[in-house]
């Protein structure tokens, strides 16, 4: 616990400065900056239009693919990872399995890429 | 001994913080110039020896400016995004390795740290999107979502190459073990790659389709204005000076180089590599964004894939890590 958070806590403290420079310079902005609003200013833009409905629409189901095809293709970065780090250290047995495991997924790729899943059409 | 400590970070962390907030001012001058160059213009040459000082100038005017929210906006959610933007981009730098010995936090998952706090900037652009209830930015911050994820893929397997040569994710260790030939020789495609994915996680042109301001305006931040904007504009140029160091650090030999010393060898390559940022943002128009979700899924991916096959089979082939 002692040693891990010897390790983390620079790390902590820098996260904690930066935060707290942005918080500051926000408020600093809310201190400094000129106030004069306007209905007509501050209203959404839309080019010159009142907004026509609400702009939290429905939209293409096409942005939810990339992220399930980003989940399976990040847990498998996730797994190469250790896999690399200890590269040096593993037997055949281990570098063989790793082949097996990316055989596997090249061949879900290339069935996505049949089927149509990398389309944007 | 652990209040010593942390004081002495504190100091360390301001002084850093500080030298980038300078860098990244400096940087936004540097482009304006040379893209002012590029174009055949001046650019601002007005404030200061050759518009030097613009950026003080900017940074002055951007903090008196209104910093107004609209009207349906979740101000909660709206207020934390711009820092959401930034604050992640500056804590990353805290382990990259300038020098030996030299970082904040010299953490044995260095680069997995540095790759997260890069990612979590999509986050702040999101949130501001949403929170602002502005079409504009709602469409600019489901791109900048869709983008980073089909990137984030690929950039990852990009950098296994060398974390597989060199066994670590320590920055300081793998740039240590660059000392007699950078890992751009030994892995040209992965550089090419991350520097590409690079693009796109810094919301760079011409990977910016979140902010193109033909289409969107300017996408997910629109509504944003002052300081709330500045913020953001400041996370996206520490975004491209992080890749730029990260670059500097798995590729290009970090602090290795003949007679100066090393964090001048380092700050000298990362200028290069931002540099080439500026000149590829002069050089080429934005894609449509079909194609630049279908690249980076059907070029970039298998290629990154093929490169890390070949890396492994070349290193177990020549029987040493």
């Amino acid at each position: 616990m002692d040693a891990l958070l010897r390790e983390y806590l620079p790390i902590l403290i820098l996260l904690a400065v930066a935060a707290g420079l942005g918080l500051i310079l926000i408020l600093a902005a809310a201190v400094l900056a000129v106030r004069n609003p306007d209905p007509e200013k501050v209203s959404a833009y839309e080019c010159g239009f009142n907004a026509f409905d609400d702009a939290r629409m429905k939209f293409d189901v096409r942005f939810y693919l990339v992220s399930i095809l980003f989940i399976i293709f990040d847990l498998e970065v996730a797994f190469l990872f250790p896999w690399a780090v200890a590269f040096g250290d593993l037997s055949m047995t281990a570098f063989w399995s790793m082949m097996v495991f990316l055989a596997v997924l090249t061949i879900g790729f290339a069935y996505e890429w049949k089927k149509g899943a990398l389309e944007w059409e | 001994m652990i209040i010593l400590g942390t004081i002495l970070t504190l100091v360390f962390s301001a002084v850093l913080i500080a030298a980038l907030l300078v860098a990244a001012g400096v940087f936004t001058w540097v482009e304006r110039r040379v893209l002012g160059f590029f174009q055949e213009r001046l650019g601002p040459n007005r404030v200061g020896p050759f518009g030097f000082l613009q950026w003080v100038a900017d940074t002055v005017k951007l903090i008196t400016k209104e910093d107004a929210a609209p009207p349906g906006a979740d101000l909660f959610a709206y207020r934390l995004a711009p820092v959401l933007a930034s604050a992640p981009v500056l804590a990353g730098f805290g382990v990259i390795a300038f020098a030996p010995q030299m970082s904040v936090a010299a953490l044995d998952m260095g680069l997995i740290f540095a790759m997260g706090m890069l990612a979590l900037t999509v986050y702040g652009m999101v949130l501001g999107a949403w929170a602002s209830r502005n079409r504009y930015a709602m469409l600019g911050g489901l791109r900048a979502g869709a983008q980073l994820l089909a990137y984030e893929s690929f950039l990852g397997l990009s950098l296994m190459g060398v974390v597989l040569l060199t066994g670590s994710f320590n920055l300081g260790q793998i740039v240590a073990a660059q000392g007699d030939l950078w890992f751009v020789v030994q892995q040209p495609l992965g550089c090419l790659l991350f520097l590409i994915a690079g693009t796109a996680a810094a919301h760079r042109l011409p990977f910016d389709l979140q902010e193109s301001e033909q289409d969107l305006v300017a996408g997910f931040m629109t509504e944003y204005s002052g300081m709330s904007f500045a913020l953001f504009f400041l996370g996206e140029y520490l975004a491209i000076l992080l890749v730029a160091a990260l670059a500097t650090t798995l590729f290009f030999g970090g602090w290795h180089g003949p007679w100066l010393p090393g964090p001048v060898w380092f700050g000298v390559k990362m200028g290069v590599i931002a540099f080439a940022f500026i000149w590829v943002r002069a050089a080429l128009p934005r894609p449509r964004y079909d194609q630049l979700i279908t690249f980076a899924w059907k070029a970039a991916l298998p290629l990154a894939l093929l490169n890390l096959l070949l890396t492994g089979a070349l290193v177990v082939l020549g029987g040493q890590p």
